[in-house]
């Protein structure tokens, strides 16, 4: 199929397009079609996501299923995709009709949210099928404006305050790199991503105001780059507006915010920042370790702290980012193969998290740690999810949590063992939170007698914990179903860094001789 | 040569005998009875003239000794000038009638005014440029206090009214130093002098007072002061008119006469106008955040939009102007939106302008609430609306060349701005219940307000060609 990523891409649209002029009415009729439309479009965009999985060749490092078009001003339409972004699609399309039916129990103005999911889907599949720096950012920005709606409309009692300060963070992280993007577009010519890959940014210093810029104009599109970036990872210390939003959002909208959304950031390291501009990556790599370890370590000590829960887990997927920068900007093989897993990883562990806590808070309208305890008596398969997800989460060898943690250790100890020491010492205090949110929400004696009706999960539940489950555990024992994949497309990239590096040091090294003779 | 000077300036010729005309038919024809019928006709002659200039040659002629200049860049101006001029008359009939303010001078009036404007855009002289801004100008001031028993509308007209002269004065006086310095008051007489020999101080002076006078008709900070309260006391119509025509007007006058008169020396204007910008910008933002009426916020609004248009002109090539052309018609089509939206908000059959009135409108009525919300979020310039476009095609203007400095204020002005574009939404749907607006609206205006938005999301796929209209206008202006 010559089309095939504009078809995943669109379908979803095309669904809310549909739902959006056919679907009249406001009665649980409609409501109800409404949710089975947008449940079965997120199926077909799965399935024709495999389609896409089945067809890729992991051994061909270059972007596959392209399609190019004209498009205004010299810019292309022109998506396709490689190692490093397939997983990231499917990954998307994968959680999509799990969180369209976690959404099962909404009922106010149930098609708009649908529409607003379904927008989203599109939105998210288009920032990592984009082979346009302008059509990216058009998916990467436009995301915002479903996401804002989501949390403002549907969001809990400081939805307003979320909801804004979501919007107006990212959007003031995101502007700056499209000042980078244009001066890209200016300095090579064209805003095609594969030839900018190969395109040299200038790496001299230059000086501004009276500054010494080292990495010059590279330096500064990566720090424009970095601003984007950094923000949508989000990386200590500008990740304040992800807990609000989060505790906020309603629970699909958690789910989306912190397996898909997060992860844009670190799919932007990965496509512009490390191979686009290798010098100033090179440069500021250790400001990056730093601030991720700092990150797993802070947000991992507040953390421990939260009396919310989907406070504490918003925490937590802080750190867990912090694992991701840091193996990206360690910039080996381990470090970038171990960012990525972590990625998806986080994507499923995360999501069953918020999940879980969506299924309690259905049943108790409250997500303050000290209104349950015992769960276990009347809950046992919540229970048994729960604790799955919760080693996970702290990275329990046989459950994918472990192996992206591993690597980017690994790749970090290589690079810099102080570093590596300190964030260590984050997993420690995840395993803290984690276990300690455990045993107060679900061990124990039931004293609460608001929680003596409680139900267990019921069979929708259990339906979207299952195929988290089998992910996590299935990438648990057998990572090589993810590094297969990424691997070959990885190599290229650090080889293409290296490369990058070497030749910027020889002439480098070639001008200090010139000048010392 | 009068004939073949009178047929390059045959729109301006046929629109001025048309109002005349309408001007007898309205006095002798029982007054206001015919205001109707004769707002209809001007909106089909300005569409008339618009298929005519649109379907004319894209050479450049010049006519009564280069005076008038009919090039694809007046061409490009005047039919984003007509055609929204006749958009917006008819857009505004039914709140004319039905707060009884339809005379048969709007219309009149209006035409007045277009012609002034099209006479601006074409202008290849200072007298010329003169004529054509004071028609304009005056043609406005009288239809701002249109509304003559209300307070507001009078004031506001006023204040136009003295605020303009003061710009029409200094401009004047700007012209006359370069006329007094170059000897000559024509832009190619100009732009011959500055080549021989050289920007000398006196044509630098008259140069920044002509700006100072343009930056005031363009509504640039600092001259902006006036914008809010004409823009709140004059009838809603004719706001929606000043948001839209003028502005094209006066922005592309501006761009010609800084290419076709000082185009010699862009550094030495554009070093002005990326001031202005930049003010404008961050003026414009900032201020609109206190605001609770929708007019005042469309006038600072409007403010902003004008800063990113100067930052394409301020970059001083052919792809600024090419860049300003397209925000200019982005924009135009953005305002006609949003103001048929605010034309049709009424409490009780009385108008309300309170941004707050817009609590949970998008219950009440979601498919117009949606063409809102997909117009502000264009507006605020987030993609993947064209209103994105606008922007990115100025910035990319600036960064060519080479000021990334005014591209980084103008996107961090754009965040600020659409903090208060964000309001307008969370009013509409995250607000409080509160007694809802009226729900009629006149199928002409609901009609707009969803095609302004569908056209805000279908632009994405190739802005409709405007593209390379723009392109082809701004090549015959920078040469």
């Amino acid at each position: 199929m010559l089309n095939l990523l504009s078809i995943i891409t669109f379908t979803p649209l095309l669904a809310a397009a549909i739902m959006a002029l056919f679907l009249r009415g406001n009665d649980a009729a409609t409501d109800n079609n409404a949710k089975w439309l947008a449940f079965i479009a997120t199926v077909a965009t799965f399935l024709f996501s495999l389609i896409l999985l089945f067809g890729f060749d992991p051994q061909d490092t270059g972007f596959q299923f392209v399609e190019e078009r004209e498009w205004i001003m010299g810019l292309t339409y022109k998506m396709g995709v490689d190692g490093i972004s397939i997983l990231f699609v499917m990954l998307t399309t994968f959680l999509m009709p799990i969180t369209i039916a976690a959404c099962w129990n909404v009922t106010t103005r149930v098609k708009e949210y649908m529409i607003a999911f379904l927008v989203l889907e599109t939105l998210m599949i288009g920032v990592f099928t984009a082979l346009d720096l302008v059509l990216f950012y058009l998916f990467f920005e436009a995301g915002l404006i479903p996401m804002f709606l989501i949390i403002g409309i549907w969001g809990g009692k400081e939805r307003i305050y979320a909801a804004f300060k979501f919007f107006l963070y990212t959007f003031l992280g995101s502007v700056l790199m499209l000042v980078a993007m244009i001066a890209m577009y200016v300095d090579a010519g064209t805003t095609d991503i594969p030839t900018l890959l190969t395109h040299e940014f200038s790496a001299g210093t230059i000086t501004l105001a009276g500054w010494q810029i080292v990495g010059g104009a590279q330096t500064l599109m990566w720090l424009a780059f970095f601003a984007s970036f950094a923000v949508k990872m989000p990386m200590w210390p500008v990740h304040t507006w992800l807990p609000d939003a989060h505790v906020q959002a309603p629970t699909a909208g958690s789910v989306i915010l912190a397996a898909v959304l997060l992860k844009m950031g670190g799919y932007g390291f990965l496509r512009f920042s490390l191979p686009m501009f290798p010098v100033a990556s090179d440069l500021l790599a250790p400001l990056v370790l730093w601030l991720s370890a700092i990150a797993i370590v802070y947000t991992s000590l507040v953390a421990l702290m939260q009396t919310d829960m989907k406070k504490l887990i918003a925490y937590s997927s802080v750190a867990h980012m912090g694992f991701v920068t840091m193996g990206i900007f360690a910039a080996n093989q381990q470090g970038i193969d171990g960012a990525i897993f972590q990625m998806i990883s986080h994507g499923f562990i995360s999501g069953a998290l918020f999940l879980a806590v969506g299924v309690i808070y259905d049943r108790m309208h409250t997500r303050e740690i000290a209104a349950y305890g015992g769960l276990i008596n009347r809950m046992p398969v919540y229970a048994a999810v729960f604790l799955l997800f919760t080693m996970a989460n702290v990275g329990l060898p046989g459950t994918s949590g472990f192996v992206g943690e591993f690597l980017t250790f690994l790749a970090v100890f290589q690079v810099n063992t102080w570093v590596a020491l300190f964030a260590a010492s984050g997993v420690i205090l995840s395993a803290g939170y984690a276990l300690w949110l455990y045993r107060r929400v679900v061990m124990g004696e039931m004293i609460k007698a608001s929680l003596k009706q409680i139900t267990d999960m019921d069979r929708r539940e259990k339906a979207m914990m299952a195929p988290l489950v089998v992910m996590t555990l299935l990438l648990g024992v057998y990572p090589a179903a993810v590094t297969d994949i990424i691997g070959p497309s990885v190599a290229a990239l650090v080889d293409g860094h290296v490369a990058a590096l070497a030749a910027y040091e020889a002439t480098t090294d070639a001008a200090v001789r010139l000048a010392q003779n | 040569m009068i004939a073949s000077d009178l047929i390059v300036a045959l729109p301006e010729v046929v629109l001025a005998l048309f109002a005349m005309a309408a001007l007898m038919a309205g006095a002798y024809g029982g007054k206001d009875k015919l205001a109707l019928p004769i707002l209809w006709a001007t909106a089909a002659v300005f569409v008339l003239m618009a298929l005519v200039i649109g379907a004319g040659s894209y050479e450049t002629r010049t006519a009564f000794g280069g005076l008038f200049i009919a090039d694809a860049f007046a061409q490009f101006s005047k039919l984003i000038i007509l055609i929204s001029a006749a958009v917006v008359m008819v857009m505004g009939q039914n709140y004319l009638t039905a707060r009884d303010l339809m005379r048969f001078e709007y219309p009149v009036l209006i035409t007045l005014a277009v012609v002034g404007m099209m006479v601006m855009v074409s202008a290849g002289d200072l007298i010329t440029l003169y004529m054509g801004l004071e028609l304009q100008s005056l043609s406005l001031y009288v239809i701002a206090a249109m509304r003559r028993d209300s307070q507001k509308s009078t004031e506001a007209g006023l204040k136009y009214f003295i605020l303009g002269a003061l710009a029409s004065g200094l401009l004047l006086y700007g012209a006359s130093l370069a006329y007094g310095y170059a000897g000559t008051t024509t832009f190619a007489g100009i732009i011959s002098t500055i080549d021989e020999d050289g920007m000398s101080l006196g044509l630098l002076m008259g140069l920044a007072f002509i700006l100072a006078g343009l930056a005031f008709k363009v509504s640039a900070a600092p001259f902006h002061m006036w914008t809010p309260d004409v823009y709140e006391g004059a009838p809603t119509p004719v706001t929606a008119f000043f948001a839209t025509a003028p502005k094209v007007a006066a922005m592309a006058l501006l761009a010609r006469v800084v290419h076709e008169g000082f185009g010699a020396a862009p550094g030495d204007w554009s070093q002005i106008i990326a001031l202005l910008a930049v003010l404008s910008m961050f003026v414009g933002a900032i201020a609109a955040i206190g605001q609770r009426d929708i007019k005042r916020l469309m006038a600072y609004s409007s403010i902003t939009h004008m800063g990113f248009a100067l930052v394409g002109l301020a970059s001083g090539t052919a792809q600024g102007v090419q860049a300003m052309l397209i925000y200019m018609a982005i924009y135009v089509t953005m305002n006609i939106g949003v103001f048929a939206f605010i034309l049709s908000m009424s409490r009780d059959g009385r108008p309300v302008t309170t941004i707050d009135s817009l609590n949970q409108y998008s219950r009440v009525e979601p498919l117009r609430a949606l063409a809102l919300l997909v117009l502000l979020f264009s507006l605020a310039g987030v993609p993947p609306l064209v209103g994105f476009f606008g922007k990115f095609y100025v910035l990319w203007a600036a960064v060519q060349a080479g000021m990334v400095w005014l591209a980084v204020a103008g996107v961090i002005a754009s965040v600020i701005g659409a903090f208060y574009y964000l309001r307008i939404v969370y009013f509409m749907y995250f607000g409080d219940e509160t007694e809802p607006l009226d729900r009629a609206m006149p199928p002409l205006q609901a009609g707009l307000l969803v095609a302004s938005a569908a056209i805000m999301v279908l632009g994405v796929v190739n802005l409709f060609g405007v593209e390379s209209l723009a392109a082809l206008a701004a090549d015959s202006l920078v040469r």
